[in-house]
């Protein structure tokens, strides 16, 4: 007997849905077990969890507000991830976005007609993404720095920045003492559709489908898949590497800075200690689970949100940490990369 | 002299858990498998040194701990990446997001009823400094001699460790591993077996790097203990140039940016602390920078060939 992989000639479509929902089961298993040791009721928590994130409508539209950034800076990662250029800053991208989103929120509306403040605040958030994200894409093009660290470097960078200025010199004097800014005024406010739920989920939907056409229905989504299988082959077919490169990782930044932005303009109205709470790691899994699929990115969001806002719940109702969500989340990749041989290579038994 | 000799002396205790986590991610990286893990093995490994000691009240037994925890962490890094052939990155990538969010858990799980389960806050048995008699009132290089066993246990370590990678047959395997694996194969190495080892010896180390943190340089557990050291020494692999004997330039580089830090806060600068506490990142970005310049100038600063390649035997 020969036990031994043989590489697909293209992806096991049956693997692609599969692998996921395995991964997501296996997780359960192996969480249950670490709840088991931990002294708790697996089954309890998770009916718990589920609750907290589905059991109520106000349950769900946190769940809503969690899973608005999460699409957004998953769609970001996974961008990038397609061309193998590992940014794993979109932490610090949504981070500079609330920065610039604040700034102009707070600096220029005495300056712009009030219609115009939130768009502003808006573009100048996922500018600001794309800027942050620039910084790597253009070490990495030009002098073929590793982008891993840049990008992960970033990040302390810009959360240090954030904190110094509320904590400093933007902090509210009115603010007796409390680490952020004054509030926006109103009309930098996103409006919200339901709870804390605001019009970014309608915005992270509609560009998750631009998205999909864009890198499957067109020539640059072509272009950007040959460079992800093989920078070499792209050059010989005179496509332009690098420019693309960077073009995809501003676009990366871009998205995951429109996370930050809507943060700050939809939910806390300031600038203000909590915008960065792990979002830009979470994307990573989010990207992973979806196999970078834009299509696919909101529902594994709605997921993981679930998972956060499900932990925080069981923290108040269990007394587990609420790092519970976290280290599912965690699991949840193990099987995954396990799992992903089994799409690119099929097992093949054949007698010696 | 004196401020020589003390910013040296914490220099070294700062750098101490980096120039551990380097030789172990040296190792690792030497059998061609980069592991991105090492931030939540580092976690993973000051949360168990900590817990045990708090409980054992053996500081022994505490680093047991953390060494068998970074070997079970990188253990998962080597099954996915050797056996499963999964992306290294993504899978070092998991293993960071998995050891921190689980690290986050067990100090809010494992610690005593009166403190609410937490580990955060408490205190509990630690390495102490021991001066050497002597040596240790000399100036400048007498900051060598005020520390703790660990550091003393690196001047025997960083010698042994390069003369094991450069002049024992072993050594060479796992360099030949690391740079080409089909060549290794075809010498009659289990490529495979040396590249779980090296996985699995190097996150070891990792995590005891992670345990001198919380059981010595910032006793205690808390949240986040390490600040991003895991990413850091992955920059310090390369300043290194993947040779154990350099990895003591950039742990004592990184660690007097922090004595710096020290220094410069304790005397009340006017610099916000916002902008000191970038330093270390920024001074990561412009150590890669530098040496990717390098790299670009003499052709090669020395990573392995085969470098975050899946190794399978049926492409031969």
């Amino acid at each position: 007997m020969n036990i031994h992989f043989e590489k697909r000639k293209s992806l096991s479509r049956t693997a692609l849905v599969l692998v996921p929902l395995a991964s997501l089961a296996a997780s359960l298993v192996l969480t249950g077990i670490i709840l088991i040791l931990s002294g708790a009721d697996p089954f309890a928590t998770y009916r718990a969890m589920f609750r907290g994130a589905f059991g109520s409508f106000r349950a769900f539209t946190e769940t809503l507000v969690k899973a608005i950034p999460l699409t957004l800076t998953g769609l970001g990662v996974s961008v990038a991830f397609r061309l193998k250029f590992w940014n794993i800053g979109a932490e610090g991208q949504l981070t500079v976005a609330g920065v610039a989103a604040a700034a102009i929120a707070l600096f220029l509306s005495p300056f712009l007609p009030a219609w115009a403040l939130l768009p502003a605040a808006v573009i100048a958030g996922a500018l600001a993404g794309a800027v942050w994200a620039g910084i790597p894409a253009l070490l990495k093009t030009g002098l073929k720095v590793d982008e891993t660290l840049v990008t992960l470097m970033l990040n302390y960078v810009a959360i240090l920045f954030s904190e110094y200025l509320y904590y400093g010199p933007w902090r509210d004097p009115k603010g007796y003492g409390f680490p952020g800014t004054a509030p926006f005024p109103e009309a930098a406010w996103l409006p919200r559709i339901a709870g804390r739920a605001h019009a970014g989920l309608w915005v992270a939907l509609a560009l998750a489908l631009f998205l999909w056409l864009l890198l499957a229905r067109t020539r640059w989504g072509f272009e950007l898949s040959i460079i992800g299988n093989s920078p070499r082959a792209a050059r010989y077919q005179g496509i332009a590497v690098e420019r693309n490169i960077v073009l995809a990782v501003l676009l990366s930044g871009a998205l995951s800075g429109l996370a930050g932005a809507f943060e700050v303009t939809g939910i806390s109205h300031r600038l203000q200690q909590g915008l960065s709470i792990g979002y830009g790691y979470t994307a990573i899994i989010v990207a992973w689970m979806s196999q970078l699929n834009p299509l696919a990115i909101p529902f594994v969001a709605l997921l993981m949100a679930a998972l956060l806002v499900g932990g925080d719940q069981v923290q108040m109702a269990m007394g587990l940490p609420a790092a519970m969500g976290f280290v599912m989340q965690g699991m949840i990749l193990f099987p995954m990369l396990a799992g992903s041989l089994f799409t690119e290579y099929r097992l093949k038994i054949a007698r010696a | 002299m004196e401020l020589v000799t003390s910013i040296l002396a914490i220099a070294i205790r700062a750098g101490t858990s980096l120039v551990y986590a380097t030789l172990g991610e040296i190792y690792t990286e030497r059998a061609g498998i980069l592991n991105l893990g090492l931030e939540g093995i580092m976690l993973m490994g000051a949360l168990s040194g900590f817990a045990t000691a708090y409980y054992s009240g053996s500081v022994a037994l505490a680093l047991l701990a953390a060494l068998a925890v970074g070997a079970a962490l990188a253990a998962i890094h080597a099954f996915l990446t050797v056996t499963m052939r999964a992306n290294q990155v993504v899978s070092g990538l998991s293993i960071t997001l998995f050891g921190s969010g689980f690290a986050s858990f067990l100090g809010q799980r494992l610690g005593p009823i009166s403190n609410n389960h937490r580990l955060v806050g408490l205190s509990g048995p630690r390495i102490a400094p021991i001066g050497v008699p002597g040596l240790s009132e000399l100036p400048v290089i007498g900051a060598l001699f005020t520390q703790d066993i660990l550091t003393y246990a690196l001047y025997a370590l960083i010698p042994l460790a390069w003369f094991y990678l450069y002049r024992t047959r072993h050594g060479l395997n796992l360099r030949a591993v690391g740079e080409d694996p089909q060549t290794a194969d075809a010498m009659g190495v289990d490529v495979f077996k040396v590249k779980y080892l090296a996985t699995i010896a190097g996150g070891a180390l990792v995590a005891l790097g992670g345990a001198q943190l919380s059981l010595s340089y910032t006793p205690g557990w808390s949240e986040n203990i390490t600040g991003g050291r895991g990413w850091i020494v992955i920059a310090l692999v390369i300043f290194a140039m993947w040779n154990p004997a350099r990895a003591v330039w950039g742990a004592l580089l990184f660690g007097g940016i922090n004595a710096v830090q020290f220094r410069l806060q304790a005397s009340g600068t006017t610099i916000p602390a916002g902008f000191l506490n970038m330093l270390p990142y920024l001074a990561t970005i412009a150590v890669l920078v530098a040496m990717t310049f390098w790299e670009s100038l003499s052709k090669r600063i020395g990573a392995p060939a085969g470098l975050g390649n899946a190794y399978m035997r049926e492409e031969k």
